[in-house]
């Protein structure tokens, strides 16, 4: 028995290297959890990609929940996910706010008018500044973002329809729910 | 040789030395106005203890992503804003976890990080102590017999 020792030793890090696998099957490495969900969304000033002479902070926005999408017409990822948000959109049941980070005016655009347009209002952050305090440090990245200002819910990377199934539209069932008392 | 396989050896050496230059220019972009080299050192050493969230195995300091600069900047104006390294640090903490860190801060979710091969190794010594008393015991008790047994484990 003793003997079978080291064989079974063996066998247990042979399942740990199993688990190991398993788990990076389920789980993004590089995914950094977001520490401001639950906490007030950072205060914003940001102009619009149709008149920069416009802008729309975090204060304007407070009163109603809202969904900001983090994207950029050089983001290839955010190219994959723009079919699901041109078709998924009108059935939130909450504004979808475009957040063009860190990209020039004319390329979003351009970028829009060739794949559609999914967004009730774009706003710009050409230097990536207030991207710093949301956290964003990949596009796509998504915001829910409740009537209070408060961030309760983040996705890091594509919105794919399951996510949307799964994650989004509970969070903004819950947000409804909330409100109704 | 073909004429298009000089092409594309040319289309490849041409690639290749345009990515260098890229490299070149993406470090020689940026060069922060610092006022002296003791403001210059607490710079470097502090980007080096912060992770570039974009290629994750790499820090601040190191880094040629987009993000990776847009946080230099950060850091360095903070600092000319005369910002203490541990406000610079918790300014990332909070909008990025403790993630943007190197070196874990020790509290309680990181406490098996920080003391767990502390534990293993402790296991370890058990055991040896444990097997190192069992055999010297065993080999006190069954001297005369200590031959066989020995050939016994050459066998195996």
């Amino acid at each position: 028995m003793n003997r079978l020792l080291p064989f079974f030793g063996f066998l247990l890090l042979v399942a740990l290297l199993g688990f190991g696998i398993w788990w990076n099957t389920q789980h993004d490495q590089r995914e950094v959890p977001s520490p401001l969900i639950n906490k007030p969304a950072p205060a914003f000033v940001l102009p619009t990609l149709d008149d920069a002479d416009k802008t729309v902070s975090k204060v304007s926005m407070l009163g109603k929940p809202y969904l900001i999408n983090v994207f950029a017409s050089w983001c290839i990822a955010c190219g994959e996910e723009h079919p699901v948000l041109m078709s998924e959109a009108p059935q939130l049941g909450v504004p979808l706010i475009g957040y063009n980070y860190k990209d020039a005016p004319d390329d979003a655009k351009a970028w829009l008018e060739k794949h559609g347009n999914p967004y009730s209002v774009i706003i710009t952050d050409r230097e990536g500044r207030t991207a710093i305090d949301f956290g964003v440090y990949g596009a796509p990245e998504s915001f829910l973002v409740d009537g209070k200002g408060v961030i309760r819910y983040k996705r890091i990377g594509i919105l794919t329809p399951e996510i949307i199934e799964k994650e989004l539209k509970p969070a903004i069932a819950a947000l409804a729910k909330e409100v109704q008392p | 040789m073909t004429s298009t396989g000089f092409r594309a050896i040319r289309v490849f050496v041409l690639s290749f030395s345009l990515l260098f230059a890229g490299v070149l220019f993406a470090q020689a972009i940026e060069p922060l106005p610092f006022k002296n080299h003791t403001e210059e050192l607490r710079f470097q050493s502090l980007t080096r203890e912060l992770r570039c969230l974009v290629c994750q195995n790499e820090n601040l300091a190191d880094s040629n992503a987009d993000l990776a600069r847009d946080l230099r900047r950060e850091v360095f104006e903070q600092m000319q804003a005369g910002k203490s390294d541990a406000e610079i640090k918790q300014y990332l903490v909070d909008r990025y976890s403790d993630f943007v860190l190197y070196d874990p801060p020790v509290k309680p979710s990181t406490w098996l990080l920080w003391f767990g091969p502390l534990l293993i190794l402790l296991a370890g010594a058990a055991v040896v102590v444990v097997t190192v008393r069992r055999r010297s015991r065993a080999g006190i008790a069954a001297a005369p017999a200590e031959r066989s047994s020995v050939n016994e484990e050459d066998d195996w």
